[in-house]
């Protein structure tokens, strides 16, 4: 059984139809990216996936670990062990990150038949994933994202991730609007969680990423359909080529 | 419902009575006190929505029932039935029932020397010519004629006082309990809070009811806070919602005074909330905060005065609305910068968060300057719970309901932030947390 499966995955955002008939299968232990040019419905599939409601799923199944993901709040989405690092990390004042984190972790925990974790454990258990990708303690004690630098955001989501220890990570253009020092901080909290009890899906739209984390398979979407698969060389191929050639066998 | 006038002639029918019964009726300045605030309301009447003042409130429910004097404490509640509703860590607790300072529930505790917090009433019979010197001097009667009423039925209330250098360290809490009775009651507390040079004070009004019977609390408070003077205020409303409360606070500051006005309005039908500082002395510093949260037909009204009479001095108006249901909030934020007071420096902000598409903000800046050296800001905010921070906090393992309530006491955090750590803010902090939650309930229970 996959982890992850995803079965003729149709879905409409007001009149449009963004997906068009998803296929895709990720097994514990793998690294997959998704690539695509933009519009191409790779974000649309990452906050699906996450259960977003606004969304309009038209057809088709996702099963994430056996379980009807489409039958599924984003909270228990999120307890059964899937993860989305946002795009665009959102702001919340007046929530301490700190307080956000261990709210998270908790009600993970509490989900899983586990005590709630207090301060005293919670604390040196945060600074142990902080220092893994070089984050000031400071912005423990910060509202949520609030005045992070773009990079701080990216960095806070992959603590997030560090601290919730999901069993399927997606990962939606984690790179965008990163330096290559920030992008290098990044990859390397996102490869210390590589492991055979964990799956990640990569969504980017540049190669530049999968340098860092490097992926077991690349699908290429293009106009709400994968219109390939195939190992990492597919990337560097798509860096060469670009996305054109599928653009236009897609009718686009 | 009486009509208007039916309801002034009922007061008019107590006041005959009152005046010639009421405690140290003798006292030919108080008597004089309470006849000019009887005289100056039957001339003025009740206000209605076509006066500036209560453009955006609608006070009929007030001005056309035919409330009784409440029996002012004479069914006194347990101990046990006031428990739930106290306040930990304080210096003294004062018990008010239907405007009547219940002895037998209070504690005054150990003060420091010189500090004397006692009720009104006994403190006019036993300090005349010390209270004379303060009670109803600073309030405008011209203005507002539920201050004339409550001066026309002055009684009883807190007395707080200070002398000069002396810290009262610990808050002093007053409890204004109105009780069940068998047709409209109402109420007028009275309070002096007298802060002298260089003292410093914190005084917590906190109103509550028991039980559910339709009843008016019209409040005064003189707070006079002296040269160098350090107080911060803090008004309650946690009434219930068919309780109706008009709240009047009136700050006159010294010089380099430094004052907070915190309010925080959760309970009540009707409330209207008048705070009106005098910055009357050169560098005071005032802050007014405030937090007001509604539901159902809830009717929340903030009337801010800021007047700025003397040079360099600061005020900072916050007020944060929350709004579900049908509720209405008012703020209406006036200041006055009066002629010489230059280097003026004042800020007015208003945010609102509105949970439903009937819920209604009217929120109206006003600026008078008459000075020409000063800054003065005002904004006004109104949105909507945060989807995008919504769905962030759930796809994080949150659930709804208390992603929502997380939000709420966020919201609100902006207000309790401004507030000194400390008993006080711990006890307010409580209400709101309890409060969004059942916000966030009620607000998931209809999008299901």
């Amino acid at each position: 059984m996959s982890l992850l499966d995803i079965r003729n995955l149709k879905v409409r955002v007001e009149d449009r139809e963004i997906l068009r008939g998803i296929n895709l299968q990720l097994n514990t232990g793998e690294v997959h990216s998704i690539m695509g040019p933009n519009g191409s419905g790779k974000s649309t599939l990452a906050q699906v996936l996450a259960r977003r409601e606004t969304y309009n799923v038209t057809g088709g199944e996702i099963y994430f670990n056996g379980k009807d993901l489409l039958a599924m709040k984003p909270e228990e989405a999120a307890c059964e062990g899937l993860f989305l690092a946002f795009q665009y990390p959102v702001e919340i004042p007046g929530i301490s990150n700190a307080y956000f984190l261990r709210s998270a972790l908790n009600a993970v925990r509490k989900y899983r038949g586990l005590d709630e974790m207090d301060a005293m454990d919670f604390l040196p258990m945060l600074r142990e994933k902080l220092k893994l990708l070089d984050m000031d303690d400071k912005l423990l004690n910060r509202s949520v994202n609030e005045a992070f630098s773009g990079g701080e955001k990216k960095r806070n989501e992959i603590l997030q991730m560090a601290v919730l220890e999901p069993k399927l990570a997606i990962l939606d253009e984690t790179d965008s609007g990163l330096d290559i020092d920030a992008l290098k901080i990044v990859a390397k909290g996102v490869n210390s969680m590589r492991s055979p009890d964990r799956a990640m899906l990569v969504v980017t739209h540049y190669q530049r990423l999968l340098d860092y984390i490097v992926p077991d398979k690349v699908h290429v979407l293009v106009n709400g359909r994968i219109a390939r698969s195939g190992g990492p060389e597919l990337a560097l191929e798509l860096e060469d080529k670009g996305y054109a050639t599928y653009e236009t066998a897609a009718g686009a | 419902m009486a009509s208007a006038s039916q309801a002034i002639a009922r007061y008019a029918e107590s006041f005959g009575g009152f005046e010639n019964s009421a405690p140290s009726h003798d006292l030919a300045w108080l008597k004089k006190l309470r006849h000019e605030g009887f005289a100056r309301f039957r001339e003025a009447g009740f206000p209605t929505m076509r006066d500036e003042d209560w453009r955006f409130t609608n006070p009929s429910a007030i001005t056309k029932t035919a409330f009784d004097p409440a029996r002012n404490g004479h069914n006194l509640p347990s101990q046990e039935a006031l428990a739930p509703f106290r306040m930990a860590g304080v210096a003294s607790r004062l018990v008010f029932v239907d405007g009547r300072f219940a002895a037998a529930l209070s504690s005054i505790g150990e003060l420091p020397k010189g500090v004397t917090v006692a009720s009104l009433a006994s403190e006019i019979a036993k300090n005349p010519t010390v209270v004379e010197k303060h009670l109803g001097q600073y309030l405008s009667l011209e203005r507002d004629c539920f201050s004339a009423l409550n001066t026309a039925f002055l009684e009883d209330g807190a007395y707080v006082h200070v002398p000069k250098g002396v810290v009262l360290e610990d808050p002093v809490a007053l409890l204004y309990v109105s009780t069940e009775h068998d047709s409209p009651a109402v109420s007028h507390p009275r309070n002096l809070i007298v802060v002298e040079e260089n003292g410093q004070a914190t005084v917590v009004e906190d109103y509550i009811s028991l039980g559910a019977s339709e009843a008016l609390c019209n409040t005064v408070t003189e707070l006079v806070a002296g040269d160098h003077a350090v107080v911060s205020h803090y008004m309650i409303e946690r009434e219930h919602t068919s309780a109706y409360n008009v709240s009047t606070l009136r700050i006159q500051q010294g010089r380099a005074a430094d004052v907070a006005s915190h309010s925080i309005l959760l309970g009540g039908a009707l409330v209207r909330n008048n705070v009106h500082p005098v910055l009357a002395g050169e560098g005071g510093e005032c802050l007014i905060n405030g937090l007001f949260i509604g539901d159902g037909r809830q009717h929340l009204d903030n009337h801010m005065l800021v007047e700025h009479a003397s040079p360099h001095c600061g005020s900072r108006q916050f007020y944060n609305g929350i709004l579900d249901g049908r509720a209405h909030g008012v703020f209406h934020g006036r200041i006055i910068v009066h002629k010489d007071a230059q280097k003026t420096d004042a800020k007015q902000t208003n945010r609102n968060l509105l949970l439903s598409d009937t819920a209604q903000i009217d929120t109206k800046p006003q600026l008078e300057i008459y000075a020409d050296d000063v800054k003065c800001t005002h904004g006004a905010t109104i949105g909507q719970m945060e989807e995008n921070a919504l769905f962030y906090l759930r796809s994080r393992g949150i659930d709804e309901t208390s992603a929502r309530r997380l939000l709420l006491v966020a919201f609100a955090s902006e207000c309790t932030d401004r507030m000194k750590e400390g008993p006080v803010r711990a006890h307010v902090e409580k209400l709101i947390h309890h409060q969004a939650l059942r916000l966030a309930e009620s607000s998931l229970g209809r999008v299901a």
